[in-house]
């Protein structure tokens, strides 16, 4: 029992380089000032690692943080936060995930972990609440997730939880994940590269303490309100229930923003035989929740004798349509080898319809395919087989994992890598979607679209219906969506629970937590800190401005087919328009009255 | 009028993937969807030809529907 509210007021530093384990006070300042998770950890990093390093180097640092809603009797209250320097893109990393690991990590009584330094050779931390040891892991070093995790299990009980990384990992590959859970990723951005970084292939923890409540009627109260609206709500009430993200494939497609081998078309027809629907009918066994989770999108799927985590929509996408495959079996396998070989899939998906591309215009050669399958659309076995070779990084494989940009690159055409500061875009092609692309040109992590979530408006109708081929009011629109979501991965909850959650419930929850007494709108404006923080370091990193645009398929050439055809995306409209929202200069960069106002002045001198 | 229907997720319950009907002109899609026996508060999402439409436009001959219970996601 501890004397703080939501936070457990411990931060964990281990150095891998000399061995050591330290536990310091949290400053608790900070953590009211940038919340917790997300913003607390970039607040941390950009204090104690030079923007500048090399993101691969003993100099980088990794942070797994939890939020002060972790671990508590809150609506999706179990997620963790790695905070890096991302080796894919240059820029902040913020991977954010779900399962069990992140609310076991709080029950052992730490808000987070710096790892610093780099192991001589690979070892795991295990972590029995105040109990933390470096341990050799040269027994599961080259090993899958899967695998990893049954055998940490064997030798630290069943209740331990595992948070790995797989031989991508490993091998640095830019797209590797840390896989937690066996199912559930911290994805994006190539953190898993800079975990094998420093030779350190697991995290083990078990834990039995509590997360102390500053008002328990309060949280109640506020409990049951949220539990209500959740249930009420058609989206976390029945749809994400029913059948995961991966109803989204239908939705795309009819409003004809489904991008279809490498984006070259916007319209598949035969998104039906990928969709959610037809996954549901063959291959659904269960759903999959994460902790204390009343939506439970996950989805548990079996075929043939794989069984697991199933493809969230986003999977489903990039696999399927984005390298041409209605091949439903195929893209559910190539899900589970990135899950096995711990590798994001978006990235990875995106970097192979990349290749494909590649091989259509004849840069990739039959002769450079090592004896592998043909890149060619809709090749099944091809995106299996080359999914596991990225995986693995053999031969051409190794090449494509390092990420769609630097593929393309390699080839003198870096302009048909489909990604925003070298991260793949997701699943929605933001020439007929608009605000979704000022998103993309804009999100602290490059391609991203859990950074604001302007598909919520433009798409499915919520809060309201905005007309996706209009630019008028989307820079506002996507400010706030960037800002409301920077806090809400902050305090540890899910993002899909703002489908039914306003700010004013988000700050309710926090205050009767952690005894704060935000607002819903201090609570949106605690988010425009935090999106500032991440712009600030960014810029001191060297990724400039220049940097926030789209590629150039998507402002040039018109959708091709279906029933978005004819548009491209406007950016050049949007952006000046967005950095005006954002209080910043034309160039986009936060002025010295805006930091003052947001309490980040201490920074400003970096900005000379 | 000819107007092709395509339902999905849980909307395909007992109606079926994609409906081809004929309807009176003026017939709007307020009046289709009652026709379908689906509730107006069902319908999340609701496309003409691929584009946001409302209840109260009428389709012509040869248009297509796209309509969405409250999904989403992402």
């Amino acid at each position: 029992m501890n004397n703080y509210f939501g936070y457990q007021g411990v931060i964990l530093r281990v150095n891998l380089s000399e061995g050591t384990i330290k536990k310091e006070v949290l400053n608790i300042d900070d953590a009211f000032k940038f919340i917790g998770g997300r913003g607390l950890g970039t607040k941390i990093f950009m204090d104690e690692v030079d923007p500048k390093i090399d993101p691969l180097s003993i100099d980088n640092k990794v942070i797994f943080m939890t939020g002060p809603l972790t671990g508590t009797a809150t609506p999706t209250g179990g997620r963790y936060m790695v905070i890096t320097k991302s080796p894919l893109t240059g820029t902040i990393a913020c991977s954010n995930s779900g399962g069990y690991w992140g609310a076991e990590f709080k029950f052992a009584g730490y808000d987070a972990v710096i790892l610093e330094g780099k192991a001589e050779k690979p070892v795991y931390i295990n972590i029995v609440d105040d109990v933390v040891e470096i341990k050799d892991a040269s027994f599961i070093w080259g090993k899958v997730v899967g695998e990893t995790t049954t055998i940490l299990e064997e030798l630290h009980g069943k209740k331990a939880r595992v948070a790995a990384i797989g031989p991508a990992g490993e091998k640095l590959s830019k797209m590797a994940a840390i896989m937690n859970d066996r199912g559930r990723a911290a994805g994006r951005s190539g953190v898993g590269a800079v975990m094998g970084s420093k030779n350190l292939k697991a995290i083990v923890v078990r834990g039995t303490n509590k997360v102390n409540v500053k008002d328990p009627e309060k949280l109640k109260e506020a409990f049951s309100r949220c539990m209500a609206k959740i249930k009420e709500n058609g989206v976390t009430g029945q749809g994400l229930p029913t059948y995961g993200t991966a109803v989204l494939v239908n939705i795309l497609n009819e409003n004809g923003v489904l991008p279809t081998n490498n984006f070259q078309e916007s319209y598949f027809d035969k998104a039906e035989m990928i969709s959610g629907e037809a996954m549901a009918e063959k291959y659904l066994k269960r759903k999959d929740p994460c902790y204390r989770c009343p939506i439970g999108c996950g989805r548990y799927i079996q075929i043939d004798d794989i069984e697991g985590a199933g493809p969230e929509y986003e999977t489903l996408w990039g696999f399927g349509s984005d390298c041409g495959v209605s091949d439903l079996a195929a893209i559910l396998k190539a899900n589970y080898w990135c899950n096995e070989y711990g590798l994001d899939t978006i990235s990875t998906s995106s970097t192979l319809a990349a290749a494909m591309e590649l091989y259509q215009k004849g840069y990739i050669k039959k002769e450079d395919l090592d004896g592998g399958p043909e890149l060619t659309w809709g090749n099944s076995e091809a995106v299996i087989e080359w999914t596991k070779r990225m995986g693995q990084g053999n031969g051409l494989g190794a090449k494509m994992a390092e990420g769609s940009y630097r593929l393309c690159e390699s080839y003198g055409v870096p302009e048909l890598s489909m990604s925003v500061k070298k991260q793949e875009m997701p699943a929605y092609d933001p020439r007929g979607i608009q605000g979704i692309g000022l998103n993309y040109a804009t999100s602290n992590r490059g391609g991203c679209h859990v950074r604001g979530y302007m598909i919520s408006p433009e798409i499915l109708g919520l809060p309201e219906q905005l007309d996706r081929f209009s630019i008028e009011g989307k820079a506002g629109w996507t400010k706030i969506f960037q800002d409301f979501t920077a806090s809400i991965d902050s305090v540890g909850l899910c993002l899909f629970t703002s489908f039914a959650l306003g700010a004013d419930d988000y700050a309710d929850l926090y205050n009767a937590i952690s005894g704060t007494s935000l607002t819903g709108n201090d609570f949106i404006e605690f988010g425009e800190r935090i999106w500032n923080i991440e712009r600030l370091f960014n810029l001191y990193a060297g990724i400039d401005p220049s940097q926030d645009t789209l590629p150039k398929r998507l402002l040039e050439d018109p959708i091709a087919n279906g029933p978005s055809k004819g548009h491209v995306n406007r950016l050049s409209e949007t952006l000046p328009e967005y950095y005006k929202a954002r209080g910043w200069t034309e160039n986009g960069l936060p002025t010295e009255e805006k930091l003052e106002a947001l309490g980040l002045k201490e920074y400003k001198y970096l900005m000379s | 009028m000819k107007v092709t229907i395509k339902l999905f997720a849980t909307l395909r319950d007992g109606r079926g993937k994609i409906l081809e009907k004929v309807y009176s002109e003026g017939t709007k899609i307020r009046g289709i969807i009652k026709d379908l026996k689906i509730e107006e508060k069902d319908v999340a999402i609701l496309l003409k030809n691929g584009i946001n439409t409302k209840m109260d436009i009428e389709p012509s001959d040869g248009d297509y529907l796209s309509i969405f219970p409250p999904v989403g996601g992402g």
